[in-house]
This record gives C-alpha cells, sequence and structure tokens, in this order.
C-alpha cells in the first residue's frame, strides 16, 4: 500500500504517510509480536532443561552393569551395591507389549466397526462418547479399577498381567481414535469398487481396508505404547514392584516408572542416580517409538 | 427350467448362499460386542467404584466426606477438602501458567514463524509430551524446585500484605510449583489443539484483514483469535482435565501433607496424589476412603472433560471448513498426536 501510494505521490514524501501505519500501531504490533515471540521461547525452555539434566545426569549412571543387574534393595549403608535396573527394563518391556496385544487388536476392532458398521448410529455416537470418556479417566482411576476387579475380586495380589490389563484400558481410547481417523481416510471408492467385483464384506475389510489403513494404524498404535510405556499410577496396585526379574507375568513385576518412582523417594545420593539413569533410558525408549511412528506416518499414503 | 438352473429357488441369482454370508455376520457381529463391550466395561466400572466407596461415603456422609476439611487416616476421620482444593489450585495454577504460553507458542507457529521452522518448532513442543509423568517429577524435585524456591522466597516476602499468596515460609515441595510443573505437562496438548484450531481460519479472513490494513497483530486479533475462541477454550479444558488427574508428578511435587496449606507456598495434598501415596498401606474405611477419592477424581474429570469435548467439537463443526474430517482430525489431536 505505501509502496502504491509514493509512486502516486512522487516526490512528495509528506504523502507517505497518510497512508502507513501509525507510530502508536506499529509499537503494539511489535510489543503484541515480542510477546508472543517469547511465550513460545518460554515454552521450549523446560525441554531444553529436561534434556540437559537428563542426558548430564542419567549418562552419570549408564554403565554395563547399570543394564545387566537387578536392583539389590540395598539402599542403605551409604549405597554401596544398589544394583543396576534389569529387571525394570524387562517388566516394562513384557507388561507394555501383553498390555499391546490386548489393546491393539480391540482398539483396531472397535474402529472397524464405528467406521464399517455403526457409522453414525446412536449407538455408535455413544460408543465414540465413552471412548472420549476413557481418554479423560486418570490413570490412577484405572489402576483402581483393576485392582478392585482383579485384586478384590479374585481375592489374589499383584500380578504382571493385570499391569498390562490397566495399561491397555488407557491404550484402548488412543488406539481407537487414531485408527478411525485412519479408516476415514480410506477412498469409499476402493471399498465401493471391491463389493462391486462381488467381495463380501469381511474380504473388502481385510483385504482392502486394514492394510490400506496399515501405516496410519502403526502411528497411532506406537504413540499408544509409547504413552503406556510412561505410565506409573496404574502399576503401582496391579503389578506393584519387585526386585528380581521375573520372566512369568502371573507375578509381582518391576518396571522402570516404578523403579523411578520409588527411587526418587529415597534418600541415598546413589539411588537418586539411579532413577536419573532409568530416567534417562526410559525417554530413549518412548523418544525412539515417537520416532518410529512419525517415520511410518510420513510414509504413509493416506494423512 | 428356470428354478432348475438355480441351485435353491427362494434365492436371487446373484444372492450369495447363506454359508457365504455367515463370515459376515459374524464379523459384523462380534465387532457390535467388542463395541458394546466398552459401554458396559464403563458403567460396569462406575458401579464397582461406587460400591467400594460405599462405607466412607456411609461414615461420613458424601457432603461430609467431600468437603470436610479433616483428613486424618489414625483417627479415622476422611474428609477430602484438602485434596480436592490440593488438585483444584493446582490445576488452577497450571492453567493460568500453561493457556498463555501455549497460545502464544501456537500463534507463532501458525501466523508468524517462518514456515521452515514451523515443523520443528511443533516436534519440539510435542516432544515435551513424550516425557513421562515421573519423570517431571523426578526433574522437578531435584533441580527446578531447589533453583526456584530463593526466587519463591522473594516474591512471598514482597507480597507478604496478600492473604494466601505471601508471608509465610517456601518449602521446596509446595502448591505452586507442582502448578508450574503441570503447566509444563499440559503445554502440548493446549498448544497442539490451538494450533489445530488456528489452521482452520480461512485465508480469506485473514487476507480481509491485512488487506484493509491491518497489522499483523490486528488480523491475529480481529480474525483468529475470535474465530479459535471456544477451541482454544476447550484444549484449555483438556488440558485441565490432564491436570486434574495428573498423579505422579504431583504425588512428588506437592509434598504430601494431609492438610489445607495456609499458602500458595505451602506443602498440601491432592486427589490422586492420596491415592498413589496411601493405597499400598489402607485398610478398611481408610481404603474405601481412598476409592471414593478415586471416584471425585473421575466425576472431576468427566465433567470438565465433558464440556471440553463439547467446546471442540462445536469449534470444529461450526466454524472449522464444516467437513467431518476437520472435526476428526481436531478429535485425534486431543486424543493420539500428544497423548502423554
Amino acid at each position: 500500500m505505501s509502496t502504491h501510494s509514493a509512486s502516486a505521490a512522487g516526490p512528495e514524501l509528506g504523502q507517505l504517510t497518510r497512508f502507513a501505519v501509525s507510530p502508536a500501531r506499529r509499537r503494539k504490533d511489535r510489543f503484541a509480536r515480542g510477546t508472543i515471540l517469547a511465550g513460545t521461547v518460554i515454552a521450549l525452555i523446560p525441554l531444553v532443561l529436561i534434556v540437559y539434566y537428563l542426558l548430564r545426569k542419567g549418562l552419570g549412571a549408564w554403565s554395563t552393569s547399570f543394564f545387566t543387574t537387578d536392583p539389590t534393595g540395598n539402599t542403605f549403608f551409604g549405597g554401596s551395591n544398589i544394583g543396576g535396573i534389569k529387571s525394570a527394563i524387562l517388566g516394562t518391556i513384557e507388561i507394555v507389549a501383553l498390555a499391546s496385544a490386548i489393546a491393539v487388536p480391540v482398539g483396531i476392532g472397535v474402529a472397524v466397526w464405528l467406521v464399517e458398521y455403526g457409522k453414525n448410529s446412536w449407538f455408535a455416537q455413544a460408543v465414540r462418547f465413552f471412548v472420549d470418556v476413557l481418554t479423560g479417566v486418570p490413570s490412577i482411576v484405572f489402576g483402581l479399577f483393576v485392582y478392585i476387579v482383579l485384586v478384590v475380586g479374585t481375592g489374589s495380589t499383584y500380578a504382571g498381567y493385570k499391569g498390562s490389563i490397566a495399561l491397555s484400558l488407557l491404550m484402548l481410547p488412543v488406539v481407537i481414535r487414531s485408527a478411525e481417523v485412519i479408516l476415514l481416510l480410506v477412498p469409499g471408492a476402493l471399498r465401493e469398487s471391491a463389493l462391486a467385483l462381488g467381495a463380501p464384506r469381511w474380504r473388502v475389510i481385510f483385504n482392502i481396508v486394514l492394510p490400506t489403513a496399515l501405516p496410519g494404524m502403526i502411528t497411532g498404535v506406537l504413540l499408544a505404547v509409547a504413552r503406556a510405556a510412561g505410565e506409573t499410577a496404574p502399576l503401582l496396585f496391579t503389578a506393584a514392584a519387585t526386585l528380581k526379574t521375573n520372566f512369568n507375568l502371573g507375578g509381582f513385576m518391576n518396571s522402570l516408572p516404578v523403579q523411578i518412582y520409588k527411587d526418587v523417594t529415597s534418600p541415598t545420593t546413589a539411588v537418586v542416580n539411579r532413577a536419573w539413569g532409568a530416567a534417562l533410558t526410559l525417554v530413549v525408549m518412548i523418544l525412539l517409538l515417537n520416532l518410529i511412528a512419525r517415520l511410518i506416518a510420513r510414509r504413509s499414503r493416506l494423512a | 427350467m428356470e428354478a432348475a438352473s438355480i441351485p435353491s429357488g427362494d434365492r436371487a441369482p446373484l444372492a450369495r448362499s447363506p454359508l457365504a454370508r455367515l463370515p459376515d455376520r459374524a464379523l459384523k457381529l462380534g465387532l457390535t460386542v467388542l463395541a458394546a463391550l466398552i459401554l458396559a466395561l464403563i458403567v460396569y466400572f462406575f458401579i464397582r467404584l461406587v460400591g467400594q466407596a460405599r462405607p466412607a461415603f456411609a461414615k461420613e456422609g458424601v457432603l461430609g466426606f467431600v468437603f470436610g476439611n479433616d483428613w486424618n487416616v489414625s483417627a479415622e476421620h476422611f474428609g477430602a477438602l484438602p485434596l480436592l482444593v490440593g488438585t483444584l489450585i493446582t490445576s488452577a495454577l497450571a492453567l493460568l501458567i500453561g493457556v498463555p504460553v501455549a497460545v502464544a507458542s501456537a500463534i507463532y507457529a501458525t501466523e508468524l514463524c517462518p514456515l521452515r521452522l514451523r515443523a520443528p518448532l511443533t516436534l519440539l513442543v510435542e516432544l515435551l509430551a513424550a516425557v513421562p509423568s515421573v519423570v517431571y517429577g523426578l526433574w522437578g524435585i531435584f533441580f527446578l524446585a531447589p533453583k526456584l524456591q530463593g526466587a519463591e522466597q522473594w516474591v512471598a516476602d514482597r507480597l507478604s500484605f496478600v492473604p494466601f499468596i505471601g508471608g509465610g515460609l517456601v518449602t521446596i515441595p509446595n502448591y505452586f510449583i507442582t502448578g508450574l510443573i503441570l503447566a509444563i505437562m499440559i503445554l502440548p496438548i493446549v498448544s497442539a489443539i490451538s494450533r489445530e484450531v488456528m489452521s482452520t481460519v480461512p485465508a480469506d479472513h485473514k487476507e480481509a484483514a491485512l488487506g484493509l490494513g491491518a497489522t499483523r497483530w490486528e488480523m491475529i486479533r480481529i480474525a483468529v483469535l475470535p474465530y479459535c475462541r471456544s477451541g482454544i477454550v476447550g484444549g484449555a479444558m483438556l488440558g485441565l482435565g490432564r491436570a486434574i488427574g495428573e498423579t505422579i508428578a504431583v504425588t512428588i511435587l506437592i509434598g504430601d501433607a494431609p492438610k489445607l496449606g495456609e499458602h500458595l507456598f505451602a506443602q498440601g495434598y491432592s486427589l490422586a496424589a492420596v491415592i498413589a501415596n496411601e493405597f499400598g498401606e489402607a485398610q478398611g474405611v481408610h481404603r474405601s476412603a481412598l476409592f471414593a477419592a478415586g471416584l471425585v477424581l473421575f466425576v472431576l474429570t468427566l465433567l470438565v472433560n465433558g464440556v471440553a469435548r463439547m467446546l471442540v467439537i462445536r469449534a470444529a463443526r461450526t466454524k472449522g471448513s464444516g467437513s467431518a474430517r476437520s472435526e476428526s482430525t481436531t478429535d485425534s489431536i486431543a486424543g493420539t498426536a500428544v497423548g502423554a
């Protein structure tokens, strides 16, 4: 605008200001932009600090024996020989693997039903609403639920698989919602052509819809797994904590988040250092899952 | 003659045999049952939780439990007001600090930043969501809380005339530091939803504002923010739901003192923290009281999330390009992209 008026007004520089933004408005604009930039920088500060401290404290705790020995439970006497986090790493992998084995088929099944059968019926709307409700339920409440049903209900004690069930409840809404979004993106023309060629509905779903949507669904699943792997609260009263490496999901089971939580409250420096090392391990595992999820999402033909 | 060429007379020539239709029916039935199970699960969950909480409610009365200001385990008094207040104060602080920062970063990413920076910036903010709750607790208690204690004490001394804020002694674990960590934790989800809603503002509106001579900021204020208001509020409410239910970081940082803190920088307790901390040793009425605390927490998050979903969905439906797709992407962001 100012260039236009400049060419029209020629050499009379005074004319320029008639169309230019007034200094007060320009100041306000600059101030507002500065504030917004400052807010953005503030948003990034914690990330930088967390990553820095995790690396500094966590790498110091890492060693070969850190990953290959179980915690000894020996937290006093100056913290000599406190052991590593092997049982916690293996426990987290086992618990999360079983949780995924439960949540992924069920979640994708419900998503397929929502997209292929339920559509916009009142029943499907109700299911969507309840899935949203599940998303909002605090993770510790899932822990309580599994405790009521599987610990009080069966009169038995804590076990790894009970922790898995609590985590699978947590993953379920994430898997359902992400899979539903991806399934909706599968072009209707693909389904129609398959149906027109005489394929029955179930073949259309298994041979056309699901393979097309697969990469996108894997992304959602990996994000759900990453979320579950970092959860502490649902495991406290379901899988409990233990020291020994345990390959039996029917017994007590250690996990990284619970191990960190127990170690944070310790007065011994060496044990707190182990918490930093375990935290770095956990964050690296979760970031790897996130990274893979993003790479797959980028390759996906849909979305 | 004609009937002979068709195997069973009552079927149209192109229809499948009943046997071939079986897998289809089985699949539909199976998936429907699965979906119905989700509904049944939540109802069952609610009923069981109420059942377990009943002894505590019977002892204290529902209102006496929720608003009683006395949580004393050894005397078997269970009034959850200190816990409820702790939850509400820390969540409110999280919103107060987190939402402006999140919205600023969203505006910057969608309207102001160079195109090349947009993707890395978004990724960095979302990385915050990948950090587990317990790690925020660890970092908060060993780094942030000790580093900020001096500054908090300074503020408390200067504001000693303001009730509930100044005057007292600042402890390392306290309400404020918990709220601050919660603010960092809800930042990614509020930012992601704000960004998503802002990207639905039609370019026409923005260009019209700029064409009339608005500065960048005036364009944001006139065209972008009013358009996104309900979406941003919805995102903030989802963040509030997260903050209310957050457990482990709060348990580590709030100090776990079962009483009402006198001021902002005092130790307190929250509904989620009391469950995480006391459940292991709880017996009898105490255990039931913890279930009741869980029930209060559940209902609270239900209300907050219900309002939030309504706002986000309405923002996407009425304001967005009107397509089902924008709505579902907003929801998916809410549920997955920042699922921490």
